[in-house]
């Protein structure tokens, strides 16, 4: 494992989150039709694969560290799965 | 099983124990001792207890008279939104994982102290800060949006203080998570040589299961919050549908923590029952491995069943379907645990010391909480009962007459370990039997209540209403009796309690082999585990042996 300090990897990847959160104020005062929730969530989907990559170095972390992380998209899974099952099934919308 | 019948020595040895080891204010706020952390949260959360039950007893006293007077029906709402706050976050939740579980998980597993002690000293710290900003939001004028927090009222138009509330939520949160991790890596590496998994007490397995869910859920809650204050402070459309957002969406996030935390707050609860009856039967747990597994599925399914809170609140049908059906199956795991503890009694020695009648009211209540929630996730059903008292009646059978009866149970049980002391065993009958029996006359009224239409929340009601109403009232004047009593004489006994010994129960487990109170790292020897859990035929067989050899 690389146990070097990486504060410049960290400083840019805080910037890049930065820059992405701006992209995403920005993108909601654009009108896309349907294409906004499309791009904020394409954005959202980009910051959490730089924090699992650099911040939480995922790839050099063991399998119990891998499980831990897979539980919890799980169960974000569940949440968002049974959470649908009302939006897309509303009769009243 | 007699203690009576043992000689005891009548004063304590001046030996060193964790109680011992400092006597500042300083040793004691600076501590990383899990015990004394333990006992922090035990003054904390007695605390906000007896705030949430003075709330709770101006709404029974307003609730005397059909049309009210005692109290403005704006306070009336800020009584009952402080009672749930307090209730929830401030007691229930953190009781028996933060108070017994920060004293015994090292103490059952054999380890010296919690995987990250510093850590379990900042969950406190952060425990009582959120608490403080919720009592200030409570001392500034309070927060009227009930304890659910409901968007778009909460987000837009309530106008006490819910941002101090929320935060303060949101700052106890962070204590819950830390707690729930340290407990889950402790409980992963600590454990002592030969206790395996499918050796660990009950009680370890139920904390380790709530400690998944304080980590998994609690996020939620805190970014559930957070988007509420967004709305309310910067106007950005999330859930008022005004400008653009759901407020469904609030509830379901809302509920996504909310449900699991019922198991939060139930789920150690169980464990303590788990660790009652086998040493008040004299027998092994009945389908250990059964209760084991039904822990973890009640905590699976605990996160697909959030949807049965909001079968009227416009949800689609065909999700309510599938919640309905979800919270059937959640039934399944806790009859399993109702069973065996029922079979564990089959033939065993039982005992009624007072440990053992807080279980049996733990059976008892949790039966009838857990068969009413069943009449509630019926779909048609609920459509009459949404927020009636039924609900009320309802959820207090769950998280009073288990929760807090669980936590009472396991507050008398390892007292004497705590402490070194015994309390006055006649005193604390009265007690148990005076917290069932007002209990009961409190809450069962309110079963027919809601039955007949009564709905939750309003400061008055229809005439009819009135006679069980007042039998209510009564039962929670009986209640607050109850609940003073344990204070007394608890408080009596650190002082003039007969000394414990090590084993006043004659319990096993690896808690009740080291001294009482324990030292200040535990254990004199690293303990080594060798047998099954609650091996209470072998106990016996050497008590036996021991008696004969001494005649």
């Amino acid at each position: 494992m690389n146990r070097e300090p990486a504060t410049n990897r960290f400083l840019f990847t805080a910037g890049a989150l930065l820059g992405l959160l701006a992209l995403t104020v920005g993108a909601a005062y654009v009108n896309l039709g349907p294409f906004n929730t499309i791009a904020a969530l394409t954005i959202s989907a980009a910051k959490t694969v730089l924090i699992l990559v650099f911040f939480m170095e995922i790839r050099e972390r063991s399998p119990v560290i891998w499980v831990a992380l897979a539980t919890g998209f799980f169960f974000f899974g569940i949440m968002f799965a049974l959470a649908m099952s009302d939006f897309l099934t509303r009769g009243w919308k | 099983m007699n203690t009576e019948t043992r000689e005891l020595p009548m004063t304590l040895e001046p030996r060193a124990n964790y109680l011992n080891d400092g006597h500042s204010i300083r040793s004691w706020l600076l501590t990383t001792d899990h015990k004394r952390i333990g006992l922090l949260y035990m003054v904390s959360i007695t605390l906000f207890f007896f705030v949430g039950g003075a709330a709770a007893a101006m709404m029974r006293l307003e609730l005397l008279r059909p049309q009210g007077g005692l109290v403005t029906s704006a306070l009336y709402n800020k009584l009952f939104t402080m009672h749930g706050v307090i209730m929830v976050w401030f007691f229930l939740i953190p009781s028996i994982p933060t108070v017994l579980g920060n004293f015994l998980v090292p103490l059952m597993i054999g380890a010296r102290d919690v995987a990250f002690p510093r850590l379990n000293l900042v969950s406190w710290y952060l425990f009582i800060a959120g608490g403080a900003s919720a009592l200030w939001a409570i001392i500034a004028g309070g927060v009227d949006t009930g304890w659910t927090f409901y968007t778009p009222y909460s987000s837009t138009y309530a106008n006490g203080h819910v941002l101090a509330m929320a935060a303060g939520i949101f700052i106890a949160g962070f204590g819950s998570i830390a707690t729930g991790l340290n407990f889950i890596v402790t409980i992963h590496k600590m454990r002592a040589p030969g206790l395996t998994w499918f050796r660990l007490p009950l009680f370890i397995w139920t904390i380790y299961t709530t400690s998944l869910i304080l980590v998994l859920a609690t996020p939620v809650l805190a970014i559930t919050l957070t988007l509420m204050a967004l709305e309310r402070l910067f106007g950005v459309g999330i859930f008022n549908p005004a400008m653009g957002g759901d407020p469904l969406l609030f509830q379901h996030l809302f509920w996504f923590y909310s449900h699991p935390a019922v198991y939060i707050m139930i789920l150690p609860s169980m464990g303590v029952v788990s660790e009652l009856i086998p040493c008040f039967s004299r027998k092994s747990i009945f389908g250990y491995n059964f209760i084991a597994y039904a822990t973890i599925s009640i905590g699976v399914f605990g996160f697909l069943v959030w949807g049965h809170h909001m079968f009227v609140s416009s949800q689609s049908v065909y999700a309510g379907m599938i919640f309905s059906i979800l919270s059937f199956l959640v039934s399944i795991p806790s009859a399993i645990k109702v069973f065996n503890w029922t079979a564990t009694l089959y033939k065993g020695s039982i005992t009624f010391q007072t440990p053992m009648l807080y279980a049996f009211g733990f059976i008892g209540l949790f039966t009838i909480g857990g068969l009413t929630g069943l009449f509630l996730a019926a779909l048609a059903v609920d459509v009459h009962l949404h927020d009636t008292y039924f609900v009320i009646a309802h959820f207090h059978y769950i998280m009073v007459g288990g929760a807090v009866m669980g936590y009472l149970g396991g507050l008398h049980f390892w007292w004497p370990k705590i402490t070194g002391r015994l309390y006055c065993e006649w005193l604390a009958k009265l007690a148990a039997v005076t917290i069932f029996a007002g209990f009961n006359l409190t809450f069962f009224p309110q079963f027919i209540l809601g039955f007949m239409g009564m709905p939750r929340r309003y400061p008055v009601y229809a005439p009819e209403f009135q006679v069980l109403n007042v039998l209510s009232t009564a039962g929670a004047s009986i209640l607050a009796i109850g609940y003073l009593l344990p204070l007394a004489y608890l408080l009596w006994s650190l002082r003039y309690g007969k000394p414990a010994g090590a084993n006043p129960w004659k319990a096993t487990g690896l808690e009740w082999k080291t001294s009482s109170p324990p030292p200040r790292d535990n254990f004199a020897n690293a303990p080594v585990v060798t047998e099954e859990p609650y091996n209470y035929d072998a106990q016996a067989a050497e008590l036996s042996l021991e008696e004969n050899s001494h005649a």
